[in-house]
């Protein structure tokens, strides 16, 4: 270990808050190597950026304060070198990219520029930096790199831009990428190309590659070495599959076991009625059609996935249904009653039947509400409960339903995590006695862990209260474990539909086979196996 | 990391009520003073024009520009007498209440009037949005002086027609702010859950979008506190405002700007008083924004009582 390229040891960070002191990471140590992957994998709160922004110069101190260890790169400690070397270093030696591409690229400067920059910036010459930014651009995979060049950042896609974030990180050949959640907020398909181009890019260049994430299935793919945080501490460590098949602490047990896409199949029962029908559904903006002829039918009791990518219309879908926009054409029949044709009253019924829970729960829990009144406003709406009394109760009795105690309701959302935020919103959404919950990526916003917590939660609701659902996801594992009914949407089109056993283990249409391929299975082996296997045939 | 507020802001969330708002005022020394000093101020405005009213209308020619500090002439005289040899002091806790009716009342108006427009404007479709907004247009394309001296020559100088008057100039600030911040917050996902529980428009504006728009709201309100008596005193100034033996602050100023170099306490005093209602507005307002954050209370519950 001692000739590792860069290496953290015994690193504590504090941060001061007005809490007092919070021990962000203690004692971590990891190292990588050249032509090395090493994944970080944590969940959120767990400290697993905290180590690379150190080595990255980019913790904020204060608040932040490093308490002991040291960086070392090529055998110097990074901590005791002055902040000008450490900037000479930054971005020539180790390159870093982040989740958010959009948010790291200034609007304002076409891409091009941007990249050139990184290069001028470290005292290259402008001619020369414009060649390699030129093929480098090509070399991710942009098509027309001459013209990408003079293009604007909202301009690309997420993955194009992400592309983009790699190519500027490249410029100066860094020994050390760090990739900060780097294909978190793509589509899995997307996700699958970034991460075979960086893998193509290592084995080019050389680079040591850190890579931070909260995905198995990521590290499956990619990593060679993994080490596992939870509470600002290292718990696991070592290769990537025997870490995944042979986990020492319950952490990474529990992380494992939490991994989606490995229950039962289920089998949809047909012979209960129809709830919601929806027929011949078109919506467009503008030009771009956004739904086109979508018609599906969700029996009472179960639970029907939409599954696409970004972009597929799934979204537009659910707010079409909810009448947060207005159709174009078509029918959308909740028990034989066309909600698109509703008038204002008989709508304010329907709506009582219908919740729906957000992606988001962060932004769809009014920050100004306490828990009691956010859960109780449906009541106010339509005149319900009037006991004071009795709403307490009932508040309480929903709030333990969800896994959380009454004495929550006096809180306000910003004190709870994310996963708990979103307990809050099914409770919210269960007040008014649904018959029917759209829940619209409700999960993709959690960690693992929490998401299975979530998905149980409501298979449980599913399964005491016979409430249906019309779920719409990304996360091709989520929906196996969930959904009875699958539909998979792509464009504003439906592509292929069917019990959830049907399309998984036998899908028709090929963009439903890509869509399954490109899905991360958190076994190494088996992501080895898959890739194996794709690369035979070509 | 967010659990670790909970033990604290748990309780005050129980507490609630007034008791818990004095608790946390206590707690900010600076907002405490302010709320302190606006208290005086009030009272002087409700109880000073019939304990001093004569007082600060009696003429001494002889006592005439006195020096301020100087106890000769009796307490009254300690900030020094005006031109005419009226006492300062007594003057100015007289002059409180006009400069607060017209100040407060000018502000109020303009407040509630813009924030009810911005709001309809905001929320509602896009064919009210163009009536409200090119209304407020009109009114901003006229100078605002303009229009006071226009309304006052026409219907004459009174405080009911100050307030009028100015609320009128001050209206379109509010209407576009709200309606700017409605824009952004109705987009927000829990106006959308709001919607889809089936709440009506009514609700969802004055429970879910006014509550956010609010603190800016009041920011602004604050601030203009301290325009709305600068422009009241230049109308005064005009001789369409406020009329003698009737007196505000800002009249005071501009009566004694000609003594600027021989008397500069007669426009001093004055001007101080404006200064520091403004100040203490502002800090309170502050604190207020923070108190009424659910998300931000913590940092003044936190505080320990001696920190300032």
């Amino acid at each position: 270990m001692a000739d590792a390229l860069l290496e953290v040891r015994n690193l504590s960070v504090d941060f001061h808050t007005a809490h007092g002191t919070v021990h962000a990471v203690r004692k971590v140590g990891w190292s990588v190597n050249r032509g090395e992957t090493l994944a970080i994998l944590g969940e959120s709160g767990s400290g697993k950026s905290v180590s690379a922004s150190a080595v990255m110069n980019l913790l904020d101190m204060p608040p932040a304060r490093i308490v002991s260890g040291e960086i070392l790169f090529e055998g110097r400690d990074l901590l005791k070198t002055s902040a000008e070397e450490r900037r000479a270093l930054n971005g020539k030696r180790i390159a870093m990219i982040f989740q958010d591409p959009l948010g790291h690229l200034n609007p304002v400067y076409s891409v091009g520029w941007q990249i050139v920059e990184m290069m001028t910036a470290h005292g290259r010459p402008a001619d020369a930096a414009r060649a390699r930014a030129l093929e480098l651009i090509a070399r991710v995979g942009l098509p027309e790199p001459e013209r990408a060049m003079h293009k604007y950042p909202h301009q690309f896609s997420g993955g194009q831009r992400q592309r983009l974030m790699i190519a500027m990180a490249l410029m100066l050949k860094p020994d050390i990428l760090i990739a900060d959640e780097p294909t978190t907020a793509l589509d899995v398909t997307i996700q699958a190309e970034v991460l075979a181009l960086l893998k193509e890019l290592q084995a080019e260049t050389g680079m040591g590659l850190v890579l931070i994430t909260h995905d198995l299935g990521v590290v499956a793919e990619i990593a060679d070495r993994v080490v596992v945080m939870s509470d600002g501490e290292i718990v696991e460590a070592g290769t990537a599959g025997d870490v995944y098949h042979r986990p020492h602490h319950p952490y990474t047990r529990k992380l494992i076991g939490a991994a989606p896409g490995k229950g039962e199949i289920r089998r949809p029962d047909d012979s209960s009625p129809v709830l919601l029908e929806i027929k011949d559904l078109c919506k467009t903006y503008g030009h771009v059609p956004a739904l086109k002829n979508v018609s599906l039918a969700l029996h009472k009791g179960q639970s029907l996935a939409v599954v696409g990518e970004s972009g597929s219309g799934k979204s537009t879908l659910a707010r079409t249904v909810l009448r947060l926009e207005t159709a174009d054409s078509g029918e959308a029949l909740w028990k034989g009653k066309d909600l698109i044709a509703m008038n204002a009253r008989d709508l304010l019924s329907v709506r009582r039947q219908i919740q729906m829970v957000f992606q988001d729960p962060t932004q769809s829990l009014n920050p100004r509400m306490s828990v009691y009144q956010i859960i109780s406003e449906g009541w106010d709406i339509h005149r319900l409960v009037p006991d004071r009394a009795a709403r307490r109760k009932r508040v309480a009795e929903l709030l333990e339903q969800v896994g959380l105690l009454p004495e929550h309701a006096q809180r306000y959302p910003h004190q709870f995590s994310g996963g708990q935020r979103q307990r809050i919103a099914i409770a919210r959404a269960l007040a008014l006695e649904p018959e029917l919950i759209i829940c619209d990526e409700a999960v993709s916003a959690l960690d693992v862990s929490i998401q299975a917590q979530v998905i149980a939660l409501l298979d449980s609701l599913r399964r005491r209260l016979g409430i249906s659902f019309l779920f719409i996801a990304h996360d091709l594992g989520v929906v196996r474990d969930f959904a009875d009914t699958v539909v998979v949407m792509k464009s504003g089109e439906i592509v292929e539909s069917g019990p959830t056993g049907e399309i998984f283990e036998d899908p028709q249409q090929p963009y439903t086979q890509r869509l399954l391929a490109a899905n991360l299975d958190p076994d190494p082996d088996v992501q080895a196996q898959r890739r194996l296997s794709a690369s035979a045939p070509a | 990391m967010t659990d670790l507020t909970l033990p604290k802001s748990s309780q005050s969330g129980a507490r609630g009520g007034i008791a818990a708002l004095l608790a946390m005022l206590w707690r900010d020394k600076v907002a405490l003073v302010s709320a302190l000093v606006l208290l005086v101020i009030v009272i002087c405005a409700l109880i000073g024009p019939t304990l001093l009213g004569d007082l600060a209308t009696d003429q001494n020619l002889r006592g005439r520009n006195s020096p301020p500090f100087d106890l000769e002439r009796g307490w009254a005289f300690v900030l020094g007498g005006d031109s005419l040899g009226r006492p300062m002091l007594a003057r100015l806790v007289v002059a409180a209440r006009s400069t607060m009716m017209v100040a407060a009342g000018a502000v109020a108006c303009a407040l509630l009037i813009g924030a009810a427009l911005g709001l309809v404007a905001g929320y509602l479709g896009k064919g009210v949005s163009q009536v409200i907004m090119r209304l407020a247009d009109v009114i901003m394309s006229f100078p605002s002086l303009l229009i006071a001296v226009v309304v006052l020559y026409v219907l004459g100088p009174s405080v009911p027609n100050m307030i009028l008057v100015l609320a009128i100039t001050r209206i379109p600030i509010y209407l576009r702010t709200t309606r700017a911040e409605v824009l952004e917050v109705r987009e927000r996902m829990f106006v959308q859950a709001a919607v889809v529980m089936g709440a009506r428009p009514g609700r969802i504006i004055l429970r879910h979008i006014l509550p956010v728009v609010a603190p800016t709201l009041v920011t602004i309100a604050t601030l203009d506190f301290a325009f709305v008596m600068l422009a009241e005193s230049a109308l005064s100034f005009l001789g369409i405002g406020i009329q003698p033996p009737d007196i505000t602050w800002g009249l005071m100023v501009s009566q004694g700007r000609p003594y600027l170099t021989s008397a500069w306490w007669l426009a001093f005093w004055p001007g101080l008083m404006i200064v520091i209602t403004t100040l203490s507005l502002n800090l309170l307002s502050n604190w207020m924004r923070i108190a009424l954050d659910p998300a931000q209370r913590w940092r003044l519950e936190a505080r320990s009582t001696t920190n300032g």
